[in-house]
């Protein structure tokens, strides 16, 4: 039977640009929750977030003329992808086929240059007709905009951008479910192996939406923290006081390998993908199901495909160690991903970590799902659980272990990550140690 | 994992174009070789070089009237991409005969949790004039833009569920509600391969066992100022302002190809289990027999690369255990944009050799534009009606093809056993896909 293993890791965070660095903030219970400089937010409701610093795109290409000008969520892929390929040593194994080495992306649309269509569309406004005048909106277009920038705005442009770095021909995808898109994309090029497909596939998710009317379009929507106070204790996963969740950016990669192909090039597998679950809420595009039926729906199929029953403890221990939670912060995504996990779990819910690495560096959206599996494959490496920060205020409601303010020694074989899409699309991994 | 073994089928088709909706309006218009591409209504086009669509009149489709009752108010938050991919799934699941919560008060044909949705979408551009008329509340009077004031008062003056509305996965979450499907879902966005590759993973979901059916394939909407600048970008339009004769426009595989014209439009497939079709009494319209996907390795995410296609078409004869000779018919893009048509042409004749001159092509593009997430869905509609109909439409373009059978004539009856359907999309996605006629 096919197994499919990681070897290969890497991110681009608000918290840093390599594991040992974020993972070592992570631990230390850090926030990188900070005053937003991109541009001027200080009028906004949401005045701050998680935002990616100290990095330089063209440090991590082999020649940065092969990619012409890439957009942010781009250039953050093409970061996180040189620390995952540098890992597996794939860079390094001559007898890679290309054909059979894939790509899966969960992947943002590029930035959108909002001083520029702000006054391309203020320009064009006719006031007689209450519209556009849209020949006129063309020419301050064709004027204005940067066209490749246009072009750059294709979610599937970050997938362009990592295969043409390595040279990847095989299957390749992009797909963007919102908040879940690279949990899914980890999980589906895991399907793409499982079927034979191709051998290796380097997979996860890049985003950015720091930009005003990515901020413009969450503020309404009343999905973000308007926190009045110190923005490092903006973001509160599953305390009472929770009120939104704060943006952040980046990416996660992975390099994923059926096992055999590891083994016969000589790699060092860091951790084995045994589970993914999916599922659609089928609800409301603006709610949650109230019983969270989705979730606990991809919860249990990720763990049925991994083979373990919930319910079952074994010397008297859960088989899952740790729980990383969606945890966005939001009343109702907390709330719900709590009712979800007692629904699986049973009796035992309480008996699992749970903690969400957003109250320490925000919500990367499409990123998120990827850069959270990662730190539970470095919590299965390290033994350490990391914290649910802010939390001094818990939830009565939710009454869970969620590994609240400090982190916490552990031995960590068995990992489950949560992504909740916008609109009800559901992705729960598992992952487990390696053993042969 | 992976039932290996278990066969695929399309068992229902919903195609909406500037036609119509449902694959019928389309297929006839392909038989009398009538294109639907013509000058822009929607808005007044002069400012661009390119003033052409395929475009569905306004008032010929109204989402309101296909949605359960519980889901007309939502409807407000549906953009047109939106509105496509809901009415490609209506039809797709009537043409089915199946049952589904949108559709019927009684038991659905396929239980919710094994009823997924996987559904291509593209860069959905935001409507202008909502955008617009938000943002000149904070014109200064110098004519600049406050952003001071945007973030204080003038954002306020958006639609609170405005992100909403252009969320790429709003067009499955849209219709996983509508049709209740609670199995696995996904939003491909890779441009005009996006259908195929939807397709492509619900028929890999069904196979590892985690659904037996799902609504698949795409839509999209490019007929807005945004989305038409944004084609504009890639130097792939062809030039009118809609006078002349329009089923010349496009030109696949023509020496004198002049570009690509914009459409709006999508299809929706359901692909099913062969086991759940034939348990349920369905009539599979043909078999999904093989896929490949690949990625170009050209200098240019615009550009397209014959190896990637003739890699993905290699991949797709191993898995449906066919040799090239079988096949019948080819469905290229053949989107008339002179360096991708090449590509497609070179990476076909590897494969083909010199029989590639005598195999018909189907293309779609000359009749309803390039529908970009939504044209593969389209082309496949097609190719799966082509086999039901045993008939070749006619073909729109060019008078002469050199090396490929793609200029324009007439249609034909044809005994067709396996179709071909191949896209090679903007940013470098392959897939081919062989379809075959369905067991009798």
């Amino acid at each position: 039977m096919t197994r499919v293993v990681v070897t290969g890791m890497g991110w681009i965070t608000p918290l840093g640009n390599d594991l040992d660095s974020v993972w070592k903030r992570l631990c230390n219970s850090e926030s990188a929750i900070a005053t937003i400089d991109r541009f001027d937010a200080s009028s906004f409701p949401t005045k701050f977030a998680g935002q990616v610093r100290d990095f330089n795109w063209q440090q991590y290409v082999s020649d940065a003329s092969l990619h012409h000008s890439p957009a942010m969520n781009s250039q953050f892929a093409l970061g996180a992808a040189k620390q995952a390929w540098a890992q597996s040593g794939l860079g390094n194994f001559e007898q890679l086929n290309f054909e059979r080495a894939g790509i899966y992306m969960g992947a943002g649309e590029g930035v959108l240059d909002f001083s520029a269509h702000s006054m391309i569309d203020t320009h064009s406004w006719d006031v007689k007709d209450d519209k556009v005048d849209p020949v006129a909106w063309a020419k301050f277009a064709q004027d204005s905009l940067d066209e490749w920038g246009e072009v750059e705005q294709e979610p599937n442009m970050p997938l362009w951008h990592v295969a043409k770095e390595y040279g990847l021909r095989g299957p390749a995808f992009n797909c963007l479910t919102a908040c879940a898109a690279s949990t899914q994309a980890i999980g589906e090029a895991t399907s793409v192996l499982l079927h034979g497909d191709a051998d290796v596939m380097l997979t996860g998710g890049t985003h950015t939406m720091l930009h005003a009317l990515g901020i413009t379009g969450f503020n309404r929507l009343t999905a973000l923290s308007t926190f009045e106070g110190d923005p490092k204790k903006a973001s509160k996963p599953f305390s009472k006081d929770r009120g939104g969740f704060v943006m952040g950016e980046g990416s996660g990669m992975l390099v994923l390998e059926t096992l055999e192909h590891a083994l016969a090039r000589g790699a060092t597998p860091l951790a084995e993908i045994v589970g993914f679950g999916s599922s659609a809420d089928a609800y409301r595009i603006t709610d949650l199901h109230p019983e969270g039926r989705g979730p606990a729906a991809a919860i249990e199929g990720a763990l049925a495909q991994a083979g373990i029953d919930p319910k079952k403890t074994i010397n008297g221990k859960p088989q899952i160690d740790y729980i990383s939670a969606h945890g966005t912060s939001t009343q109702e995504n907390d709330s719900i991903e709590t009712m979800a996990i007692k629904k699986v779990f049973g009796d035992y819910a309480k008996e699992v970590p749970v903690s969400s690495i957003k109250s320490m560096m925000g919500h990367l959206i499409a990123a998120a799902g990827s850069v959270e599996l990662i730190t539970c494959i470095m919590s299965i490496q390290t033994g350490m659980l990391v914290p649910t920060i802010n939390l001094d205020n818990p939830d009565p409601e939710l009454d869970l272990d969620y590994v609240p303010n400090v982190a916490r020694k552990s031995e960590v074989n068995c990992c489950l990550s949560n992504s909740f899409g916008f609109g009800g699309q559901n992705n729960t991994l598992v992952v487990k140690r390696f053993a042969d | 994992m992976p039932n290996e073994l278990e066969q695929v089928v399309i068992s229902g088709v919903g195609v909406m174009s500037c036609f119509g909706s449902g694959i019928d309006p389309l297929w006839e218009a392909m038989l009398e070789g009538r294109t639907g591409l013509k000058r822009i209504e929607r808005f007044d086009p002069s400012g661009f070089t390119s003033q052409v669509a395929g475009e569905l009149a306004e008032d010929a489709f109204k989402v309101r009237k296909i949605v359960p009752k519980s889901h007309r108010k939502a409807t407000k938050v549906m953009c047109r991409d939106t509105e496509l991919a809901v009415g490609a799934a209506a039809e797709a699941v009537l043409s089915a005969g199946l049952k589904t919560a949108g559709t019927s008060v009684e038991v659905p044909t396929i239980p919710a949790n094994r009823f997924g949705c996987h559904i291509g979408a593209g860069l959905i551009s935001a409507e202008v004039n909502e955008l617009a008329a938000a943002l000149v509340t904070s014109k200064k009077e110098d004519g600049t833009f406050d952003l001071a004031h945007w973030g204080s008062e003038g954002m306020q003056n958006l639609t609170p569920l405005w992100l909403l509305k252009y969320l790429p996965n709003m067009l499955a979450c849209h219709v996983t509600i509508v049709h209740d499907c609670q199995g696995p879902s996904n939003a491909i966005t890779c441009c005009e391969a996006a259908s195929a590759l939807s397709i492509a993973e619900s028929r890999r979901v069904i196979q590892r066992g985690d659904a037996d059916a799902c609504l698949s394939g795409g839509a999209e909407d490019r007929i807005n100022p945004l989305a038409l600048y944004r084609q504009h970008c890639t130097g792939r339009l062809a030039n009118s302002d809609g006078s002349g004769d329009m089923s010349s426009l496009v030109q696949p595989f023509s020496d004198s190809a002049t570009g690509t014209i914009i459409g709006e439009g999508g299809g929706i497939m359901i692909v099913e289990s062969a086991e759940s079709c034939k348990a349920r009494g369905g009539s599979p319209w043909c078999t999904i027999k093989g896929i490949g996907c690949r990625q170009s390795f050209a200098d240019s995410p615009l550009d397209a690369d014959s190896q990637a296609i003739t890699s993905s078409i290699t991949r797709a004869l191993e898995e449906a255990n066919c040799n090239a000779d079988e096949i019948d018919v080819i469905v290229p893009l053949g989107s008339g944009v002179k360096q991708v048509d090449s590509a497609e042409r070179e990476g076909l004749h590897a494969i083909f050799k010199e029989r590639l001159d005598s195999i018909p092509t189907i293309t779609t593009i000359p009749y309803t534009g390039n529908c970009m997430a939504g044209n593969g869905g389209i082309s496949i509609g097609v190719a799966a009606k082509a086999l039901q109909e045993q008939k070749l439409p006619a073909r729109l373009g060019a008078e002469q093809t050199t090396g490929i059978d793609a200029c324009a004539c007439r249609s034909k009856e044809m005994n067709i056993h396996n179709i071909l359907c191949i896209t090679a999309g903007e940013g470098g996605q392959c897939v081919a896909i062989i379809l075959g006629r369905a067991a009798s």
